[in-house]
């Protein structure tokens, strides 16, 4: 379980999360919808420690990931997390990419490494894809191909941030289609995303954000069907 | 006005030696080029470490390597350190004794001076290649749960290496051409030692020094080259 409790965050004076309570439940898929600027990337770097926050607490299973005693390096292993950009290491093949943490984190032996991160490879789609280099690689694959590195991790959580995004519209597709893959196998997933119609397919929940602040949450059919606040219901007018 | 009458073949004789010498100085340029990639990369994650004091140690070598002249880095390493009292070896002299001897050997001093001016160039070489390294490499790296040493080591460092890899070999052919100054530390093994002392002897100053010249040129030449292949087979990504 994934608990936020009232998570204040400043860039310098911007205020990008003002006040953020939100719990996520084991197996639920959240997504998080909002204009750019309105704090939801900002809230999965948190959830992972990548950024500190000013006040608050974030519990992942209830350990405080900001708590000076917490060994984040540790806790990230549970917390997987893949960006818009996708972060390839390019000296690496893709299934050097994949086995390259669980080796030297996970100490894994290097027929394990390669068995778990060929399965992983496979379950996305790139099984053809092993030896080769990720610039030989659709920017749609290279995506995937972020998405098994973090997978290869064995993460309890996976958070999505905005990964279709920088993708051309013909490649998102098989992006949202791994994503749905991993929401239908049971994963507790946080997904930022601007894909309104796959965040009414596959949340439980789907989160507004506007300007740091979560203005609304609720199931998708009650979120998109009857929004309550103005900035949501211009929010969504714009996006149709 | 021009009486001086070439005389090649007896130049020719010394060939041998001064091959010999050529293979001694690429052998302190090799070295020179190992220890300072070793030491460059240490003083890159001193800088990066955020603690002040390794910082500090970073910024004077590299000030020092890049702001005063080779030669006068490799007279500090044969004489500065004999004069403070610095006594690294005892076996310069070995028939005046221990005790007496505060010299690095000629071969270790220039060894040392090439080394120190090359980590203070490499150094800048990699800084330049990590800028050149999206910062979100490191924040992947560290999302998978890697630490920081390992995020430098295996995906970070890779790349910079890779980045450098052409620049470095700039560093190695001007490594093979600092050895020439061993001349002023007695150093008379390597090519221009050898080539120096042939010359006291046989007074063939033009052809020898030409001779010098073209093997100089032809060893850096190749070391060019073969980077040049070495780094389209090596980086296929």
């Amino acid at each position: 379980m994934i608990e936020i409790q009232k998570v204040r965050k400043s860039f310098g004076p911007l205020e990008v999360l003002k006040g953020i309570d939100l719990t996520v439940a084991k197996g639920e898929v959240l997504t998080v919808i909002g204009g750019s600027g309105s704090g939801k990337s900002t809230l999965l770097t948190c959830i992972n420690g990548l950024e500190p926050i000013d006040s608050g607490k974030i519990l992942v299973d209830g350990v405080e990931v900001h708590a000076k005693s917490t060994n984040l390096n540790k806790l990230r292993q549970k917390i997987g997390i893949v960006f818009q950009q996708w972060n390839a290491f390019p000296h690496l093949t893709v299934l050097e990419n994949v086995m390259l943490a669980p080796r030297k984190v996970l100490g894994r032996s290097k027929a394990e490494a390669e068995a778990e991160a060929e399965k992983q490879l496979k379950h996305v789609g790139l099984g053809e894809k092993l030896s080769v280099y990720p610039n030989r690689l659709s920017g749609g694959q290279q995506q995937r191909m972020a998405i098994a590195r973090a997978l290869a991790m064995g993460p309890e959580y996976m958070l999505f941030d905005e990964v279709t995004s920088a993708l051309d519209p013909m490649l998102v597709g098989e992006v949202l289609d791994t994503l749905r893959m991993l929401a239908s196998e049971g994963m507790t997933m946080i997904c930022v995303t601007h894909e309104m119609k796959f965040a009414r397919e596959v949340s439980d929940r789907v989160a507004f954000f506007h300007q740091g602040i979560m203005a609304e949450i609720a199931p998708p059919e009650e979120l998109f069907g009857a929004p309550k606040t103005p900035e949501l219901q211009k929010f969504l007018a714009a996006t149709h | 006005m021009f009486n001086y009458s070439f005389r090649w073949n007896q130049a020719f004789q010394s060939l041998p030696d001064m091959l010999a010498g050529a293979l001694v100085t690429l052998e302190v340029a090799v070295l020179s080029m190992i220890l300072g990639i070793f030491f460059a990369i240490l003083l890159t994650a001193f800088r990066l470490s955020g603690n002040p004091v390794l910082k500090g140690i970073t910024t004077v070598w590299v000030e020092v390597a890049r702001n005063t002249p080779a030669l006068f880095q490799i007279y500090m390493a044969f004489f500065g350190l004999a004069g403070l009292g610095i006594l690294i070896t005892g076996w310069t002299q070995p028939n005046l004794g221990f005790a007496v001897d505060l010299r690095l050997s000629p071969y270790i001093a220039l060894l040392g001076g090439i080394t120190f001016n090359n980590a203070g160039y490499l150094h800048e070489n990699f800084r330049g290649a990590l800028k050149a390294i999206p910062e979100t490499q490191t924040r992947s790296a560290r999302s998978l749960g890697m630490s920081a040493p390992q995020s430098f080591v295996y995906v970070v460092m890779p790349q910079m290496l890779r980045i450098s890899f052409l620049p470095m070999t700039n560093q190695f052919v001007w490594a093979i051409l600092m050895t020439s100054l061993g001349a002023v530390i007695s150093m008379n093994s390597d090519l221009f030692g050898v080539t120096n002392n042939l010359v006291k002897i046989n007074f063939r100053t033009f052809e020898m020094f030409a001779i010098a010249a073209v093997i100089f040129y032809v060893m850096t030449k190749v070391i060019t080259l073969s980077a040049r292949l070495i780094a389209a087979r090596l980086f296929r990504y």
